[in-house]
């Protein structure tokens, strides 16, 4: 895939507060990238600088490969869902959508069948005439993005468009979100603090704490194989724990050796151990490698969470089986099932 | 809330004694003649007729010829320094209103017998004038000292309702009008000032209100010859006792402002409508 917009070495102060501290990233045409992290660790303000409301203190930003750092937002290719869509309260839906295009003087007819068709796709067709302020969150939502989308931009940016939707609307806008980018084939880059919606959505989700990338993957990679303990912290659930990597494919902790699947290490060397809490299985005590006592046992719907106190610490485990509290368990683990990590400063 | 509900009696009870009972006595004035007794009241529109007079329509006209100007004048100035304030820092912005309102601190005579000596012949405009050697320009006692007093007094009551709306306007709203590719002239003129326009059109209605009412410094800087509608109503009620004739002066110059606030309103209205 052909590179759009190319971060180089970003920095952005803020007085004596550094929020991004060199933030290098490509982003490629057609791709849902997401930028996922807590708040504050600095995804808003590089989607502004890509919209050009921040000017980057340092670094570059290429856009099919010049530089745009000192171009204003209203010449940019790019347009904006904002986080509280930021419709404009004294035009109706039509002309909020028209904006764009009456700006650039387009064509009477050809506006009406460019605002037309956009309405049709975010399932607003009855909806030209109506106030902006009179509709509910998803629709306002759905206006926004039709707003930005008819312009046709080469990129979409979205800054937590969804965060202020109830949930089983955000699931519904999550999916439609999704297919409205397959249907116009644009690249979208998108901020959320909701790790499962940049699981979901994205082809690529990069995460980032405290004005740093953490990790670029896919969402299936940055799941499964976390580069570090904030990564495998902030994305799921998850036991983290230290280990020494004893040879290639071995790794001891709790004072136990397990076979993984992981290898590159030195020889004896500190390292950090990720166990999804689905993954652990819950045995018998004489079969499991690992012997503990339930000391809890909580409903959430799908599964339950089960915490299992051993010698050295408590597992928090997913699991479909019930397990009565004070039940003498074993665990296992294969060794699909343990991710090894180099030690972080995290 | 219904509990709550009695409370409000004690403003009740204020708003009829000191607006509602001395409105309907103007009214009353307005429509009888002199010698009206407690029993008896004398219905006429004599009051009324009397003012279609070329004197007193002159006055009028000239009463809102000097409105219209002293609204625009507050507005063209107003407006800029509203949007420059609502630009800056938060705590800046709280100083700038703070200064702007300064000038209220002081009584409205001390500050009209200011611009007295400011303007007068004798005064310090044309001292200095005269010391460069270019003259004296008359400026007391004309249209262009009484319109000046007002812009003076007036103009907070413009910035301030338009430096309200500018500062709580959405700051996303301007970066989507430019995301949108609107440049900053654009910006302003599809979206700022379209969403200014309840400030402004408070701004306008106040400022005219005061102006075309207002006695006390056309008085002063327009001198004992220039009789604006405020000064034709005090004159009536102080000096001549006619308190009929000023009612029913005082009703129509109500009614004119009723109908001018009505028309800005629906101009309000039709501008959003036909965007």
């Amino acid at each position: 895939m052909e590179k759009i917009i190319e971060l180089k070495n970003l920095t952005k102060n803020f007085g004596d507060q550094q929020v991004l501290k060199g933030i290098n990233l490509d982003i490629h045409q057609n791709e849902f990238l997401t930028l996922l992290g807590p708040s504050g660790c600095g995804k808003t303000t590089t989607l502004r600088i890509i919209a050009g409301f921040e000017e980057p203190s340092g670094g570059e930003v290429l856009f099919d490969g010049i530089d745009i750092s000192a171009v204003p937002p209203y010449k940019r290719e790019v347009n904006t869902v904002f986080q509280k869509y930021a419709l404009f309260p004294h035009m109706n839906v039509f002309d909020n959508v028209a904006f764009g295009l009456h700006i650039r003087k387009v064509d009477k007819q050809i506006v009406e069948t460019k605002v037309r068709r956009m309405l049709d796709l975010v399932g607003l067709s009855d909806y030209e005439n109506r106030d902006v302020t009179l509709l509910s969150g998803g629709q306002q939502q759905r206006v926004a993005i039709a707003r930005a989308l008819v312009n046709e931009p080469k990129v979409l940016l979205l800054d937590e468009p969804l965060g202020a939707l109830d949930a089983k609307l955000r699931k519904e806008m999550q999916f439609e979100l999704k297919k409205i980018q397959k249907e116009i084939g644009i690249t979208f880059v998108f901020v959320t603090h909701d790790q499962e919606e940049a699981l979901t959505m994205s082809d690529t989700v990069v995460v980032m704490n405290e004005g740093t990338i953490q990790q670029i993957g896919s969402p299936i990679d940055i799941y499964n194989e976390p580069e570090n303990r904030f990564v495998a912290g902030f994305i799921g659930e998850s036991n983290i724990i230290d280990g020494i990597m004893n040879e290639d494919f071995l790794v001891t902790f709790d004072d136990v050796q397990f076979e993984c699947v992981d290898n590159g290490f030195p020889r004896d060397e500190p390292v950090d151990v990720v166990l999804r809490p689905e993954d652990i299985d819950i045995v018998k005590p004489e079969e499991g490698k690992l012997q503990g006592v339930v000391r809890s046992v909580t409903f959430k719907g799908v599964h339950y969470e089960i915490v299992v106190e051993t010698r050295h610490r408590k597992y928090r485990i997913h699991t479909t089986d019930f397990c009565a509290v004070d039940t003498p368990v074993g665990l296992t683990l294969t060794p699909d099932d343990i991710h090894v990590m180099w030690k972080t400063p995290y | 809330m219904r509990h709550f509900r009695k409370l409000s009696m004690p403003y009740l009870i204020w708003c009829i004694i000191f607006i509602l009972i001395p409105l309907v006595l103007i009214v009353l004035y307005a429509f009888t003649t002199v010698g009206n007794h407690v029993i008896s009241l004398n219905f006429s529109l004599a009051n009324f007729a009397k003012i279609n007079d070329p004197t007193y329509i002159r006055v009028f006209i000239k009463s809102f010829e000097l409105g219209v100007i002293t609204t625009i004048i507050c507005f063209i100035g107003g407006y800029p320094l509203a949007f420059i304030i609502s630009r800056q820092k938060e705590s800046v912005q709280d100083l700038l209103i703070l200064l702007v309102t300064v000038p209220t601190w002081i009584n409205m005579l001390l500050r009209t017998y200011a611009w007295m000596n400011i303007l007068a012949d004798n005064g310090i405009i044309n001292g200095l004038l005269s010391r460069l050697g270019l003259g004296q320009v008359t400026m007391m006692y004309t249209n262009f000292s009484v319109v000046l007093g007002m812009v003076c007094n007036f103009m907070p009551f413009m910035i301030i309702p338009i430096h309200t709306s500018l500062s709580k306007m959405d700051g996303s709203l301007i970066e989507a009008a430019m995301d949108l590719g609107a440049n900053r002239l654009q910006t302003f003129r599809m979206v700022i000032f379209r969403l200014s326009m309840p400030g402004v059109i408070n701004g306008v209605v106040m400022v005219f209100l005061m102006a075309i009412s207002s006695f006390v410094i056309p008085k002063l800087l327009g001198g004992g010859q220039f009789v604006l509608i405020g000064n034709l109503i005090e004159s009536q009620f102080i000096s001549i006792g006619d308190w009929n004739f000023g009612s029913a002066i005082s009703t129509i110059l109500a009614v004119l402002i009723l109908i001018a606030m009505r028309l800005m309103k629906s101009m309000d209205l039709k501008e959003a409508e036909a965007n």
